[in-house]
């Protein structure tokens, strides 16, 4: 079994790579389709054409695409991510001072929200068609419906503006103390979990209810299994390869798809980092960003699957 | 008149040109505005003995005395991974208030927009404008202990020159012939050709004044009130006082924290919130908002920023003078102040010269709004029932909202326009001058002459109709070395005149910036009409007063 395994991330980590490769290039290709470039957009509205000249030059965006992007290439693979061309620091350090800000939100949302989402999908799945159920529906549904910028907007109103109770900004290079944690955490991961709670518990309430349909569940239940133990310890575990995939679609959201919360927020994450690096025409940073994205997009996957595999017993002696 | 030697009674250059300012105001004969020159010599500036210890500040208003402490933390409209402390490259709000945070010029503009010795002690021109002598004042440190010397501003300011340095001011900079340092604390600039305006060209914040053979300017060293702790792009940089300041007891805040919020609810949610202290760039919509708050006050001013609809005389059918004045009389200017900017605006006449300049020709006649002069306008350029697309953007100001006004009066008249409404996102370099009919915004500009140089001037590349007036053009060269302010004066009068009547540039309004600020931020009364944040210089004038 370890054996198989072991061949299955083998070959899921070779073509992550070259999925990877297609990608940048395909984002590479669609960044050099925009309007305008680097040079122009550093020098602003009131560029002279001598001034764009010279700083193309100065940045190498004279030389053909293709070779810029194989001078890109290469430096990736002898591990240099290159640099910015709009503040000329390098791409890792800009990643560096921003990474680890994405990293510790999506950690706390997912430490929160998953739970919850698996909780509220399970309780649902085993009160199904009765008031719990409905209410829970209700709710989830509306909450898939509300955009996340409403949340956050009245989000801030209520609990900064008017009660004061919370900041509006995020700062997190002012923490003191857990007290001031909570408090600058509490409205962002509030409104990720609005929206990936509710999907994640839609998920996990339509896995379960597929399983309590089968047929191996109604023999359960014909031997006098309670209603708990039939759902976590027979139709969860069959479940889980469905709610393991529709958690890591959620989580891959949290690294890349929050820009409107670093916005309202003000917090200094990556998916802000490569709006800005889209904006300068900064194909370095741009590429670097995807790429990280894509890969953890990747990896979440492939956890997934494992979970499914090791969960499941007939995928894993297949 | 001007090399007169040892004049008697000298003035102190701010008082000399305050005072000539104040007088052309009264309306000053062009006898004694001759008069007063000639006692003192234009620009001609004194020792520093008269400035006094308040060094050229006028009186802070009335918020009381300043409080020495405190730290506050400052939102603006815009931060990117392209903010810089470069002082050549800033192009956004956040750059020149923090370019203003540590770095001084050689000048700096007043109230009146009027260049007073900064690092320059005193400045002087011998020639009429074109060669300029500037003395640098003495015992002025930069952040890192060096002393400044004439090395270091012939370093800043040649630079400008050099395409590679990608200087915002380039433009500014090729009428300069040649720096160059006489001794450790004198300065010659030489012009090509003579500019009495220089010492306010000096004054741009793109001209701030860093050590000799700077490269890295990620840590900001200059001369400065506030020292650079740290500074992270897009994220946001501290300040922290330079107890070694050059201007005696200033500035009076501990630490200034500069971020960018870029969603402006969420500015206004974070200055009413108590998270931040000080905000720009806020909507009329947003300003009643800020008002209603007690805590909380809002700063209006007009700085002259212009969005602008804009004609190219080498299209069709923008190149019939009947169209381009048709469409002059289709603003409802007073609808466009009213609808799309809450009233914090002020009417324009069609020339970019705003009120709070001192050149503004106050007595040219108004446009009117006028559909039915409009009608007969375009039929006589023979555009009449016509179908024509106009191009607005958001990166233009209110420029979407004014082009719906527009579409309904030009209906009025006979015409049809459609809206071509194009992203932000490249609108300068792929769609700006680049349509027949089209909108530009204009930020301020510290003085009427590079206004005019750098958009009207025929040979300007950013000359945005792409209009071409020998009489304007000879006006604008003339203006630059006459020494005489009256008939400087009217030599601008006579070329707004000739923008309102034949340029292809539509002005309705001009914008006001809004401030919002914490009641408890003091000192917020001087206005430089630059922009939003005191001209972008709030960091030196404000103190804390939490009584």
């Amino acid at each position: 079994m370890n054996n198989s395994i072991f061949k299955i991330v083998l070959g899921r980590l070779s073509s992550g790579v070259s999925t990877l490769l297609i990608v940048s290039l395909v984002i590479f290709a669609i960044t050099a389709l925009l309007p305008g470039d680097a040079a122009q957009q550093i020098l602003g509205q009131f560029a002279t054409p001598e001034q764009v000249a010279a700083l193309r030059i100065q940045l190498g965006l004279d030389q053909p695409a293709p070779l810029r992007y194989l001078s890109w290439l290469g430096g990736l693979l002898s591990g240099d991510l290159g640099q910015s061309v709009s503040n000329a620091m390098p791409v890792s350090e800009l990643m560096a001072g921003r990474l680890p800000n994405s990293l510790l939100l999506a950690g706390i949302t997912t430490v929160i929200a998953v739970p919850i989402a698996l909780l509220l999908g399970i309780a649902s799945a085993m009160c199904r068609d009765r008031l719990l159920d409905r209410i829970l529906n209700v709710c989830t549904l509306s909450m898939v419906a509300v955009p996340e910028f409403l949340v956050a907007t009245l989000a801030v109103l209520i609990f900064a503006v008017h009660l004061g109770w919370l900041p509006a900004l995020s700062y997190v290079s002012t923490v003191e103390g857990v007290g001031d944690f909570i408090r600058i955490y509490a409205m962002p991961v509030l409104t990720l979990c609005a929206v990936l709670v509710a999907q994640m518990a839609r998920m996990t309430r339509a896995a379960i209810i597929n399983q309590l349909d089968s047929p191996y569940i109604e023999m359960a239940r014909l031997k006098g299994i309670g209603p708990l133990r039939r759902v976590l310890n027979h139709a969860l575990p069959n479940a889980l390869g469905p709610i393991a995939n529709a958690v890591a679609l959620s989580l891959s959201y949290l690294l890349g798809g929050v820009i409107i919360v670093e916005t309202i927020f003000n917090y200094p994450g990556i998916a802000g980092l490569m709006v800005d690096a889209v904006a300068n025409r900064d194909l370095a940073l741009v590429q670097a960003c995807a790429m990280l994205f894509c890969a953890a997009y990747l990896v979440l996957v492939l956890i997934a699957d494992l979970c499914a595999i090791l969960s499941n017993p007939r995928l894993r002696h297949q | 008149m001007t090399n007169k030697k040892n004049p008697p009674n000298i003035l102190s250059e701010s008082e000399q040109s305050a005072r000539i300012h104040e007088a052309m105001r009264r309306g000053m004969s062009r006898r004694d505005a001759l008069k007063t020159f000639g006692v003192a010599g234009l620009f001609a500036a004194s020792t520093g003995g008269l400035l006094g210890s308040s060094l050229g500040y006028a009186s802070e208003g009335t918020s009381g005395t300043p409080k020495r402490g405190g730290r506050i933390r400052v939102a603006a409209h815009a931060a990117s991974t392209s903010d810089t402390l470069d002082p050549a490259k800033g192009s956004t709000a956040i750059d020149y208030a923090r370019h203003e945070m540590f770095y001084n010029g050689l000048t700096e503009f007043d109230e009146r927009l009027i260049p007073q010795p900064s690092l320059a002690e005193h400045f002087v021109t011998s020639d009429g404008g074109t060669t300029w002598l500037f003395t640098l004042r003495r015992g002025v440190t930069f952040h890192d202990g060096k002393p400044l010397s004439a090395a270091d501003v012939v370093f800043s300011i040649a630079r400008h020159k050099d395409p590679d340095t990608g200087s915002k001011a380039m433009s500014l900079a090729t009428q300069i012939a040649d720096v160059k340092a006489l001794g450790s604390q004198q300065v010659q600039i030489t012009l090509n050709s003579p500019n009495i305006e220089l010492p306010a060209i000096l004054a741009v914040s793109h001209m701030k004044i860093v050590p000799e053979g700077t490269v890295d300017f990620s840590k900001g060293i200059g001369t400065g009130p506030f020292r650079c702790q740290e500074f992270s792009p897009g994220v946001r940089s501290i300040g922290v006082r330079n107890d070694n300041y050059w201007r005696e007891g200033r500035p009076y805040l501990d630490e200034i924290e500069m971020v960018g919020i870029s969603d402006e609810p969420s500015r206004v949610n974070a200055l009413l919130s108590g998270d931040v202290q000080l905000i720009n760039a806020v909507y009329g919509r947003s300003a009643e908002r800020i008002e209603l708050s007690t805590g909380h006050a809002v700063k209006s001013v007009n700085s002259g920023n212009y969005t602008d609809l804009v004609m190219r005389v080498d299209q069709e059918p923008t190149s019939r003078p009947a169209f381009v004045e048709a469409m002059k009389y289709l603003f409802d200017r007073e609808q466009i102040k009213w609808a799309v900017f809450r009233n914090y605006a002020e009417i324009a006449n069609d020339h970019p010269i705003a009120p709070s300049n001192p050149y503004f020709f106050a007595d040219l006649p108004q446009r009117p709004y006028d559909p039915d002069r409009a009608r007969h306008l375009l039929k006589q350029a023979g555009v009449e029932g016509a179908r024509l697309p106009v191009v607005a953007s958001p990166a233009a100001d209110g420029s979407e909202d004014i082009a719906v006004l527009l579409q309904q009066s030009a209906q009025q008249a006979g015409l049809n326009l459609t809206i071509n409404r194009v992203p932000s996102d490249g609108y300068w370099s792929n769609h700006w001058m680049k349509h027949p009919l089209g909108f530009g915004n204009i930020n301020p500009r510290p003085t009427a002459n590079i206004l005019l140089s750098q958009f009207f001037q025929s040979s300007a590349p950013w000359n945005e109709s792409g209009w071409k007036n020998e009489q304007f053009d000879q006006l604008l060269t003339l203006s630059r070395a006459e020494p005489d302010q009256a008939v400087r004066k009217q030599m601008y009068a006579d070329m707004q005149t000739l923008i309102h009547e034949h340029c292809g540039i539509g002005i309705p309004v001009f914008i006001n910036t809004i401030d919002g600020r914490d009641k408890r931020l003091k000192g917020y009364d001087r206005t430089i009409p630059l922009g939003g944040f005191m001209g972008y210089t709030f960091a030196e004038h404000v103190w804390w007063d939490d009584a």
